[in-house]
């Protein structure tokens, strides 16, 4: 429980940082005093750090699902076509019925998601397993024809801008209370993941062995999936797709400590909050006031630390 | 008893077993014998439901493991695969816990763990514990697999060629357990390829060939030069040692 322990001291004054940093200013002197910083601190700053570290664990548990659930460590939602799906979906809904409540929208969102998660499980079976990295090229190969069919229909309907919030720079600076409650609803998904943990990490060692344990593999498949096309479908809605989390949190989580889920969940949660926040942060603090997104300075910092991950040397012990 | 009858399996277009009917003894070492290809590993995957039936029946005590839940089966029959490919970074203490899943579906009791140690100690791994497969060598992987499916305690023990990659103290080892499991009221199935291990530790041998059974019955009657020369498409001599066949095969 150490890790989660360190990660957790780190988070704590994270978010006390992303509770006062902003573009006005707040000082603990005036803390409980004012009004006016009271409603600032309800309305946007406690919000968004909930959202950013909600945001941030339940991408960072989807991304070790989705990579148990295909036996490769190079794949997230966000490079599976998962999250293409999910703003087709979302794009379908908002141009057929534009006034259907975001429920509603969620729904068709993450049955979108799932269908296209579907589609690339399906299309990367018959691969060599030996063959690693066809696997995220596949993804990737998905991801842009669904990425194109989403750019071609907005740019058809002139939701082009909504498109590319959904799909290129997720960030935080619109959070509001009442706007990022969804986000628990991820959060929750990902907390399932935990409670079938131990059959995640079954499934990772093959289809076989999985069933030589009792378990049936489609089902637990299944599960993944739900779990994978929820937290994203929910992540897109509402703050837009945050690249890298799904990949590095736990890449460099099982590195450390493997992959027997039902211990690395909790760090991989912590991971990914705490990676997403201080990202957040710093994005917030580059150009202050201005903002950069969130996702810009994880593509930085993100595909930075995988191309050390890559060529680190093992580690050993 | 595991009972199969008419049993055939095609992958693709190539026939792997054929027509194939026998039964396996309760409370027996069987050794399942045959040249590369000949549908082992087919043959046991079948038996222990990994793979979906195409044609015919198995069961399993009386069960037909196509009617009887996989999570019931699971208690009743551990199998070792042949290819444990490796995708997850696991510690061999978690592996081989796993073995308990089917018992306790992830609340494992005090029993479980003691199993555990039980199975981590019979193979020598306990020092092992905490080290990630992948940080093994290929025969104490392989021990760490064997031990995973000991763990689960099942009355069936399917193994796909377990002495692979053991060294010689470790694969006699492996086969006296094996028999002393038998000892204990358990019922083995084993792929070996050292067909000198088949007959000196086997109550019942099966061999097959290009997916068909070549032969059956106690080592005496199928270790013998004239079967095992068929088989295998050459020429051995078989002398005896200690009352069991030795095939001189490597001469
Ligand atoms: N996925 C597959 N696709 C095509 N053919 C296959 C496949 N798997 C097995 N076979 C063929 O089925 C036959 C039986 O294979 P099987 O693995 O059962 O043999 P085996 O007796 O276990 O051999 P070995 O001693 O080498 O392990 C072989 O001829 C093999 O080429
Ligand atoms: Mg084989």
């Amino acid at each position: 429980m150490r890790p989660t322990l360190t990660l957790l001291g780190l988070l704590v004054p994270l978010s006390v940082a992303s509770l006062l940093i902003g573009a006005a200013g707040i000082g603990f002197a005036s803390f409980g005093s004012d009004p006016h910083m009271a409603l600032i601190m309800s309305v946007s700053r406690l919000p968004r750090t909930l959202a950013v570290i909600l945001t941030g664990a339940a991408l960072a548990i989807a991304g070790v699902v989705m990579q148990q659930m295909v036996r490769n460590r190079f794949v997230e939602p966000g490079t599976t076509g998962t999250a293409e799906s999910a703003a087709l979906g979302l794009l379908a809904v908002t141009i057929v019925a534009p006034a259907s409540p975001i429920w509603v929208k969620m729904v068709v969102a993450s049955l979108a998601a799932m269908a296209g998660t579907a589609l690339f499980l399906r299309l990367i079976r018959r691969l060599p397993a030996r063959e690693v990295l066809l696997v995220p090229v596949v993804g990737l190969i998905l991801s842009g024809v669904l990425g194109a069919i989403v750019t071609f229909v907005g740019w058809q309907t002139d939701l082009l801008q909504l498109i590319s919030i959904w799909l290129m720079t997720g960030e935080f600076s619109g959070v509001i209370a009442g706007r990022y409650e969804l986000l628990w609803f991820a959060a929750g998904a990902a907390a399932l993941a935990w409670f079938a943990a131990d059959r995640f990490s079954i499934l990772g060692l093959g289809r076989e062995t999985t069933t030589s344990l009792g378990l049936n593999p489609d089902a637990v498949m299944r599960l993944g999936l739900v779990v994978v096309s929820v937290v994203t479908a929910l992540v897109i809605v509402t703050v837009g797709m945050i690249p890298f989390v799904g990949l590095v949190v736990p890449n460099i989580v099982a590195r450390r400590l493997g992959d027997n889920l039902r211990a690395t969940l909790p760090v991989t949660a912590a991971g990914g909050a705490t990676l997403v926040l201080a990202c957040d942060i710093v994005g917030r603090l580059v150009r202050f006031p201005y903002e950069v997104p969130v996702g810009t300075i994880l593509g930085v910092i993100g595909s930075g630390l995988f191309l050390w991950l890559l060529y680190r040397e093992p580690a050993h012990g | 008893m595991i009972c199969v009858k008419n049993l055939s399996h095609s992958i693709g277009k190539t026939s792997v077993l054929q027509d194939i009917s026998l039964e396996i003894p309760k409370g027996k070492v069987t050794a399942l014998v045959g040249p590369n290809g000949a549908g082992k590993s087919t043959l046991l995957s079948l038996i222990g439901r990994l793979m979906p039936l195409q044609t015919g029946r198995i069961s399993i005590d009386g069960s037909d493991i196509a009617q009887t839940p996989t999570r019931e089966l699971a208690r009743r029959m551990a199998i070792l695969s042949q290819t444990n490919s490796l995708g997850s970074r696991l510690r061999v203490r978690e592996l081989v816990g796993f073995g308990r899943w089917p018992h306790h579906q992830g609340r494992p009791t005090h029993e479980d763990e003691q199993l555990v140690m039980q199975a981590l100690d019979a193979l020598d791994l306990t020092a092992l514990g905490n080290r990630f497969l992948e940080e093994l060598s290929g025969g104490q992987r392989q021990r760490a697999f064997i031990a995973m499916a000991l763990a689960q305690g099942a009355d069936w023990l399917l193994l796909d060629e377990p002495l692979a990659a053991l060294d010689m103290a470790f694969a006699r080892r492996i086969m006296a357990q094996l028999v002393a499991l038998r000892e204990a009221g358990r019922s083995i199935v084993v792929v070996v390829h050292d067909i000198n291990h088949a007959a000196a530790w086997a109550d019942h041998v099966i061999a097959l060939k290009e997916g068909r059974i070549a032969a059956e019955g106690p080592p005496e009657t199928v270790c013998t030069s004239q079967v095992l020369g068929d088989i295998f498409d050459m020429e051995l001599r078989v002398t005896q040692i200690e009352g069991k066949p030795l095939v001189l095969h490597h001469l």
